[in-house]
């Protein structure tokens, strides 16, 4: 199992070659689409190369729970709702949704994923691959 | 619409490469304006052209029934002028593939030199074009057959690539085309990657 400097080494680099940004801006705080400029293309990218560089695989709205948030269940008036935010927590535990919570407007969620969020998540999955 | 920016495929082997050529003429016209007296090549149409290449390998996957567009240039790199006379040999690769997009890699060589490459992105836009087709389905076969496709398509167990037709929701029925063996396929809420035959 890769220590937690090797596994944001690796997904600094999946960054920094998806999205053309410095190494140094890539710091843990930063959020993917505020502060890194990731557009929807991008996360696919940025899929493809996490998956590569720690032989993982990640489903489709695993990372990005897109089904959840066109869900009408879930949404309601431009914001999520309790039972959607549960939702959202149990499919992305990797992701810190404090923020989010207190203003939940949907269009918004998409500023809320840090790099770390990313970081935990691949640390996730490469624990959950050591246990099988 | 004319933007064919390829001639011909010369290998396509399917989910994996495809190479396709384009020849350079001075009867194109807009190289004598780019530029009067010195006629090159722009680097914009030989990416488009690269990425034509790869962008009907990523459709095929989806049985040519997704509408496939490039989204996103990583990078592109041009090392040689093209000019008229020179027979561009374009070849791409797919490197990965999901349902929503695949990443292609892409290269053009002026016989053993390399002229261009590039990584590119493409998208299955459905979602945007909710379900309908940007080009009917029946002239995007035209346009398949003009580039000599299915003259080339296989399979990697060596099956040879053969047309698709669509038909509306019903049992299947059996079309006479006068330009060979086909393949049927539902129209394209039911298309998924990977599917073998």
């Amino acid at each position: 199992m890769p220590s937690h400097e090797e596994v944001f080494a690796k997904v600094r680099t999946a960054l920094v070659d998806a999205l053309g940004v410095d190494e140094d801006e890539v710091t843990p705080e930063a959020t993917m689409v505020g502060d890194l400029g990731a557009e929807s293309i991008d996360f696919l990218d940025i899929v493809f190369r996490l998956e590569k560089a720690f032989d993982i695989k990640i489903p489709r709205g695993e990372l990005f729970p897109e089904d959840i948030l066109n869900n009408a269940e879930y949404v309601h008036d431009g914001k999520v709702t309790a039972d959607g935010i549960d939702q959202l927590k149990k499919r992305m535990p990797f992701a810190d949704l404090g923020k989010f919570e207190s203003n939940p407007v949907v269009q918004d969620f998409v500023l809320v994923l840090t790099v770390q969020d990313l970081v935990r998540y691949v640390e996730g999955k490469l624990n959950q691959q050591a246990k099988v | 619409m004319r933007w064919f920016w390829i001639d011909r495929y010369v290998e396509f082997d399917v989910g994996v490469r495809a190479t396709a050529i384009k020849a350079l003429t001075l009867a194109e016209e807009h190289l004598h304006d780019h530029f009067p007296g010195f006629p090159v090549m722009p680097n914009s149409l030989v990416l488009e052209g690269m990425a034509q290449t790869g962008g009907l390998l990523v459709s095929q996957q989806h049985d040519f029934m997704r509408n496939v567009v490039l989204a996103k240039v990583n990078f592109a790199r041009f090392h040689l002028p093209a000019r008229p006379g020179d027979t561009l040999r374009y070849r791409a690769k797919i490197e990965n593939l999901k349902q929503e997009g695949a990443s292609v890699s892409l290269t053009s060589h002026i016989g053993d030199q390399l002229q261009a490459e590039a990584e590119v992105f493409f998208a299955s836009v459905d979602d945007i074009a909710e379900g309908q087709r940007l080009i009917p389905h029946e002239k995007f076969m035209d346009w398949l057959r003009m580039l000599r496709l299915f003259e080339v398509g296989r399979h990697p167990d060596g099956r040879p690539l053969i047309e698709t037709i669509e038909v509306e929701a019903g049992p299947p029925v059996a079309v006479p085309v006068a330009s060979g063996p086909h393949r049927i396929v539902p129209p394209p809420s039911h298309s998924r990657v990977g599917e073998t035959r």
